[in-house]
């Protein structure tokens, strides 16, 4: 197979922020994800936890509480607005002053006509739901203190208010407040307010709550008497989520565990009286656990460690499975590193800024295994901030080096870079078509003559790159008329074909000489997480989030033998029990057998002229290979040649000097730039 | 626990003409808690400031003067009141700076002392025996004073003190008539008298001191005689008034002291708590004599709890006040702060153990045991052996066997397959606490009638009885000695598996008997199955010369051991080969089955050492040879994985290898037969020692192996070069 020079990048300083809110929606398995820095994330559960999209933060925008009204997506936070999403456009649709002051809480009722949120000033406001907007009701009884949480009867005639040292219900239909009083930690916390961080109203009238003395306290909501307290932490109980069945609940606790406590008769015996009890712990955060959702086979929770954890309940799988095994997600299902093939630039996305980093080189050589020495080392050549309050939600970088683009919710910006030896010099195109307002995906044409930008119900405009001027050329649109975004989008190098991926997991091929649409490649049932256009052969391959590879040929509108015989013979279980997915798809120019990929745990090189691994091969065969001597080699070989030696990687990309590039981000470098986790006692320290 | 802390000299003292007198006449508390009030010998009264060893202030009177009596506070008028020339009273404030211009006041008769305590009035105490209070006294001074004691049968006042107990005012004083002592009681207000007489010493010596303390309204009167001997007396409160004549006072004894050689000249005993008594002047029990120390005795538990060595000659004088003990010796008057908690038998007992304060070398009684169990001594101890036994007594009415008593009685006379028979119905009956105690005595009584009647042997009773695992070496030590008298092999297996207490030299004394025990004698003679199987199928293994998961001793060897002195080359594998030594035992089964015993049972090196000693030359050479042939065993890994319950580990038979060369290295040394054997152990030392340097070798590998991960250092950026297949 050959040797390597691998650039091995770690200074890519990526950093996830932290998750703050959760809303699972049971009837389209979407969670809807609200992080630290206004962004909103969208998981397909259905489909492998795949981000289908993500709403790119701003810095006024503050996320608290996140709910789901039908397939409507709302959000509200402490800067006082209310915000719905276009999940179309990746946008904030409108945001609703809702003159409370800082607002806690959002949360629908199950008919999902209204929505109420908990207010700074200590009121609850009601608002209609109606077709394209919300419009204010009335506000319930205002009460001293901020409303910290908030939780509807089924019925929707209660609400339950989670304040400061007590629980407010509220009853539409009488008007009535009920308070029911939550006492306050032991010892120094004694002088403290305790915040309900959390209550949930059941339908039979529980309340159960979570508050900062670290207590999980079950209420008989008809009487307004505490049933049960359960001390489960010393620090605070953050936040609940109850099952579709009412029959568990989980919380999250500052010291990054996830308690489940589950309404089951104590004993054998007496089955018909069932009460709470604390059942199971996870621990599987460092930090506060800020956000919780329990759906129908496992808990989800995420917060202040940044990652989410999907933790599957054993009890739910009949058998161990790929389905029953934990998942962490750490890193975003895209790419943030782009690089310039030619050039042998790397540009780093960040919500804020971008860099741009020219790599290193060394000549010497060495023997595999061996770290050659630097003859330069790589050098920052850019600092890109960004303009104006929006995060960047996408760039690009032209293969030659020559020109950069970026696009927030609000505007695209296009640079033109020239680099003479050392120096570096960018300029700004000034004038860019008035089209072109924002983009979900960017790609400069290899030749860089063109800019490709995604635009809303999946188009793409076509923008003529020259050094006098930039030129609005054509929009290509696709004859679906989904009105999904695109998240995936790839040329050829011959400057012929483009790709575009959606979220409705339609792949649509141009032919960008004639502008016009090629072909659609057949849907298929998982949403594409990487694709590449062969450079030599114009092969499209496609790999799905459910791990599965495709190779269509655009020439002949069909699958090629190649991937006919992969779906036959069909992919090791090994490799399809992966979790995390392929999220770049790359080609050797020297090598046309070869195609590179990678996810976040490895990097693959698949050679299509070996043969295909069968189930009884032995998979991570590497090793293997290694201690055979050259004669017994060939008959061990398969297709998938997989190094694992790079972990946590973010890109993986071969320059045309057929050196490879590994971006690797460390978790343990992302953990160790968190915040200090609460104090926790351990034995012999 | 008591401790003694360290002193500090409050003041020095003039030395006195005479050896026997003291320096100090007294002292006496003031009203703040830190002043102390030291009355000397002569002429001066001196008010010190404890804590700062300063005086405050001294008052002395003219020369010729003498003063009398020491000074006391009077608490109700903050006044110091003195007795000087045994008639002038003289009373004066700390303010007055010459004791001449004080109050002065002359009575008709001589006084003994002022006595004076905090809530009550000062008393004053004539020699003649007579009580006044000193308000009275001094408003008609010239009163007559009546006699109590009479002169012409010269009776005179040894000791007193004054009591304050609840609005009770005692005066006690101890007199002396004819070698008599007397305890007078003076009840104030209103005035009664008793007199007790003290019980005789056999000595007729005279107590050296007095001290009296109040407690849970009784007086407790502690005297210390010359022999040691510390008696308590108890006087009530509330006590028989009117009773007429002279009574008797019990006494008890609470300590005995050590006095060494003679006995005590100068000492004094104080109480300090009801548990707790301070003795100075006597000498340490495990001192020399000669020197004097003061120490504290828990007299709950007769155990030292604490001393000080006092430097210079004590007078036998010791004031207590506060936490701080006064004692002038030598030189000095030195104040020794103490503290006693509440005393625990443990406490107590972690003293005793410790080496040099070896209380039970003196003539301290201290309740053995051994004599509580058995019955030796008919006083009180025995009481509770009777109530157990009654006890136990009606336990068994119902039951048609024989009591523990009279199974006993049954030993002294019965023969042996009766008290066989009856043994063994008490045990199987017999529950575990009342167990531990007949199972004792009933061992002790059987081998007290063995070795008398030398014809009588009780093996069965006594191998039941120890198979109730209640028995102990200590409780009945000569049992294992008698079973070896006896050649019960049996039994002295089962002592030595379940006596945990076997000293060393009885270790050495079986062992002895072991080696030299014909193995014609042995074999015949039933031991434990366990063992035994343990043994035949080690020996069986080499017989087979069978190796398990084809491990090959033949690796082992010659890794192991020198080559040149290996008498068995592993290369010869062949059976009939004469140098075969080591495939066979070299003694006999059941021998090896004994001697396995010894070496499990537990002992501590440098007190086995010198017993092993005893062994001749060709005992240590069988033995070793029969070391030699259990480490070759286990070596070859054939019967370490056997699940028995007991078997000597390898470190033991090390153990044993090492001891027995170290006791008789020289002789072997010299033996020429002991060659081929000492050269084979050194390979075996070899073997071990290039063993545990192979391990040491893994462990630093597998270090590397640990460190090798880590230490890959990763930069933010590095080119580096890999290889695909």
């Amino acid at each position: 197979m050959g040797e390597f020079k691998v650039h091995r990048v770690r200074f890519f300083d990526y950093m996830p922020t932290a998750i703050r809110a959760m809303a699972f929606n049971a009837h389209t398995e979407r969670l809807a994800l609200g992080r630290m820095d206004g962004s909103v994330e969208i998981f397909n559960f259905a489909d492998h936890y795949f981000q289908e999209k993500v709403i790119p933060g701003k810095d006024s925008r503050s996320i608290e509480a996140l709910c789901w009204v039908g397939g409507r997506l709302f959000s509200a936070g402490l800067n006082g607005e209310i915000t719905e999403y276009d999940l179309e456009n990746l946008r904030p649709k409108y945001s609703l002053e809702a003159y409370g002051g800082p607002i806690w809480t959002i949360t629908s009722n199950s008919q999902g006509a209204h929505l109420a949120i908990g207010c700074e000033d200590g009121t609850v406001k009601l608002f209609e739901v109606l077709e394209e907007s919300i419009q204010f009701e009335r506000n319930l009884d205002r009460q001293k203190g901020r409303i910290i949480s908030l939780s509807w009867h089924p019925s929707g005639t209660q609400i339950a208010a989670g304040m400061m040292d007590m629980i407010r219900v509220f009853d539409a239909v009488s008007m009535l407040t009920t308070v029911l009083l939550v006492d306050r930690g032991f010892g120094g916390s004694k002088s403290r307010e305790t915040v309900v961080w959390s209550v949930v109203f059941l339908s039979d009238c529980t309340i159960i709550s979570g508050d900062s003395a670290g207590k999980v306290q079950v209420w008989d909501g008809h009487t307004g008497t505490l049933v049960k307290t359960h001390l489960v932490t010393k620090w605070d109980v953050l936040a609940l989520s109850v099952s579709k069945d009412e029959s568990s609940v989980v919380v999250g606790t500052s010291e990054g565990t996830v308690i489940q406590f589950q309404f089951i008769a104590p004993t054998l015996q007496q089955q018909q009286d069932k009460e709470w009890v604390r059942t199971r712990t996870f621990k599987n955060h460092t930090h506060d656990v800020r956000a919780l959702a329990e759906i129908e086979t496992a808990i989800v929770s995420g917060g202040m460690d940044t990652q989410l954890v999907v933790r599957p309940l054993l009890e739910k799988f009949d058998e161990r499975s790929h389905a029953s095994a934990l998942r962490k997600i750490q890193f975003p299902h895209r790419n943030l590193v782009f690089c310039a093939k030619k050039a042998g630039l790397l540009l780093f996305q960040f919500p804020g800024q971008l860099e741009l980093w020219r790599l290193g080189e060394s000549d010497g050589h060495g023997k595999p295994g061996d770290s050659l020495p630097l003859k330069r080392k790589p050098e920052k050549l850019l600092h890109l901030k960004r303009k104006g309050e929006d995060h960047i939600c996408c760039s690009a970088l032209s293969s030659c080096g020559g020109w950069l683009a970026y696009s927030t919710m609000s505007s695209v910006r296009l640079y033109r870079l020239q680099t003479d030896n050392n120096d570096i010099s960018i300029t700004k195109v000034p004038k860019l078509p008035k089209i072109l307002r924002s983009a979900h995906q960017l790609c400069f044409s290899s030749d860089s003559s063109k800019l490709f930008a995604a635009s809303s119900q999946s188009s793409v405009l076509v923008i003529a790159l020259s050094q006098s001027e930039c030129k609005y050329v054509h929009t290509l649109k696709p004859k679906s008329g989904s009105r999904q975004p695109i998240h995936l989008m790839t040329n050829s190098v011959d400057g012929k074909w483009l790709a575009t991926a959606n979220s409705d997991c339609e792949i649509h091929v141009y032919n960008v000489q004639k502008l016009k649409l090629h072909c659609i490649v057949p849907v298929y049932g998982s949403c594409p997480s990487a694709m590449g256009i062969h450079p030599t052969t114009n092969n499209l391959t496609m790999v799905h989030a459910d791990q599965q590879i495709f190779e269509y040929s655009i020439v002949e509108k069909q699958y090629t033998d190649w991937s006919r015989k992969l779906q036959k013979q069909g992919l090791h279980n090994l490799w399809l029990d992966r979790d995390t997915p392929v999220t770049h798809v790359t080609f050797n120019p020297k090598n046309p057998e070869q195609i590179l990929l990678h996810d976040m745990h490895m990097f693959c090189i698949i050679d299509q002229s070996l043969p295909l691994p069968d189930q009884k091969t032995q998979f991570y065969n590497q090793m293997t290979l290694r201690s055979l001597s050259e004669q017994e080699r060939p008959s061990h070989l398969h297709a998938f040649k997989i190094c694992k030696t790079f972990q946590d990687l973010l890109s993986v990309s071969l320059l045309d000097d057929q050196s490879l590039v590994m971006v690797e981000r460390p978790l343990l470098a992302i953990t160790s730039q968190l915040p200090a986790p609460v104090r926790q006692k351990k034995f012999a320290t | 626990m008591a401790t003694l802390f360290e002193g500090f000299t409050l003041c020095g003292l003039v030395q006195t003409q005479s050896a026997s007198d003291s320096a100090i006449q007294g002292i006496e508390l003031d009203g703040d808690s830190d002043h102390a009030v030291v009355t000397d010998s002569t002429r001066a009264v001196t008010l010190y400031k404890v804590s700062d060893q300063k005086p405050l202030g001294s008052w002395t009177v003219k020369q010729g003067q003498l003063l009398t009596c020491p000074a006391v506070f009077n608490f109700q008028t903050n006044e110091y009141v003195v007795v000087s020339d045994n008639k002038v009273i003289r009373v004066w404030k700390e303010e007055d700076l010459h004791l001449d211009k004080a109050f002065k006041a002359t009575v008709s008769a001589d006084v003994w002392r002022v006595h004076s305590a905090p809530g009550g009035e000062p008393v004053v105490l004539f020699q003649r025996g007579a009580v006044r209070l000193l308000d009275s006294l001094l408003s008609a001074p010239q009163q007559p004073i009546e006699d109590i004691l009479s002169e012409e049968e010269k009776e005179v006042i040894r000791w007193s003190t004054n009591i304050v107990a609840e609005k009770q005012h005692f005066v006690l004083f101890t007199t002396e008539q004819k070698g008599e002592h007397f305890l007078y009681v003076q009840r104030l207000n209103p005035n009664t008298l008793q007199k007790y007489r003290l019980e005789r010493e056999d000595s007729r010596a005279p107590p050296l001191s007095f001290s009296a303390s109040l407690r849970d309204k009784h007086i407790n009167l502690l005297y210390l005689y010359p022999n040691g001997c510390v008696y308590q007396s108890v006087v009530a409160v509330q006590g028989p008034v009117g009773l007429e004549g002279v009574q008797a006072l019990p006494r008890s004894l609470r300590l005995r002291l050590p006095v060494g050689e003679g006995e005590l000249g100068a000492a004094s005993a104080v109480a300090l708590d009801e548990a707790h008594v301070a003795v100075v002047g006597m000498p340490h029990p495990s001192a020399r004599t000669g020197k004097d120390f003061l120490c504290i005795w828990n007299t709950n538990f007769q155990t030292l709890q604490a001393d000080k060595e006092m430097v210079g000659r004590i007078c036998g004088q010791v004031w207590c006040y506060l936490g701080k003990l006064f004692v002038p010796h030598g030189k000095a008057l030195s104040v020794i702060p103490y503290e006693c908690q509440k005393s625990s038998l443990a406490s107590a007992l972690g003293k005793l153990r410790h080496p040099g304060i070896a209380v039970s070398k003196s003539s301290v009684a201290i309740p053995s045991w051994n004599t509580l169990l058995h019955g030796d001594q008919p006083q009180g101890p025995t009481k509770i052996v009777d109530s157990r036994k009654s006890k136990l007594r009606r336990k068994s009415q119902s039951a048609p066997a024989l009591t523990v008593d009279q199974v006993l009685e049954l030993i002294k006379t019965g023969p042996v397959e009766e008290v066989r028979r009856e043994v063994e119905a008490l045990v199987s009956r017999g529950d575990a606490q009342d167990l531990q105690l007949s199972v004792g005595r009933l061992a002790c009584q059987l081998v007290a009638r063995s070795q008398v009647e030398t014809a009588f042997y009780a093996p069965g009773a006594l191998a039941r009885l120890v198979k109730t695992q209640c028995l102990c070496h200590s409780m009945c030590p000569d049992l294992l000695l008698l079973a070896l008298e006896h050649k019960d092999y049996f039994l002295c297996q089962l002592c030595l598996q379940l006596f945990p207490d076997i000293p060393e030299v009885v270790t050495c004394a079986c062992l002895k008997t072991f080696i030299g025990v014909p193995d014609d004698d042995v074999e015949m003679v039933s031991l434990e199955p366990d063992s035994v199987s343990f043994m035949e199928g080690l020996v069986a293994a080499g017989a087979r010369g069978g190796q398990q998961n084809g491990f090959s001793p033949a690796l082992f060897e010659e890794d192991s051991c020198d080559p040149h002195h290996q008498p068995k080359p592993p290369q010869h594998q062949d059976k009939k080969n004469p140098t075969l030594q080591l495939e066979v035992c070299p003694v006999g089964l059941r021998k090896a089955v004994l001697l396995n015993e010894v070496l499990q049972t537990p002992y501590s090196d440098n007190l086995l050492v010198p017993h092993l000693k005893d062994l001749n030359a060709p005992q240590v050479i069988l033995f070793l040879q029969y070391l030699q042939f259990i480490y070759l065993k286990y070596s070859q890994d054939v019967y370490t994985q056997t699940p028995v319950l007991r078997s000597p580990t390898m470190t033991q038979i090390i153990d044993w290898v090492c001891l027995l060369l170290d006791a008789h290295f020289t002789v072997l040394v010299m033996a020429p037969d002991a060659k081929g054997l000492l050269s084979n152990l050194q390979s075996f030392v070899k073997s071990q020692v290039k063993l545990f340097s192979e391990l040491g070798k893994i462990e630093g590998s597998l270090q590397e192996l640990h460190k090798m991960k880590p230490s890959k250092d990763i930069s933010q950026y590095s080119i580096e070069v890999i290889e695909l297949f």
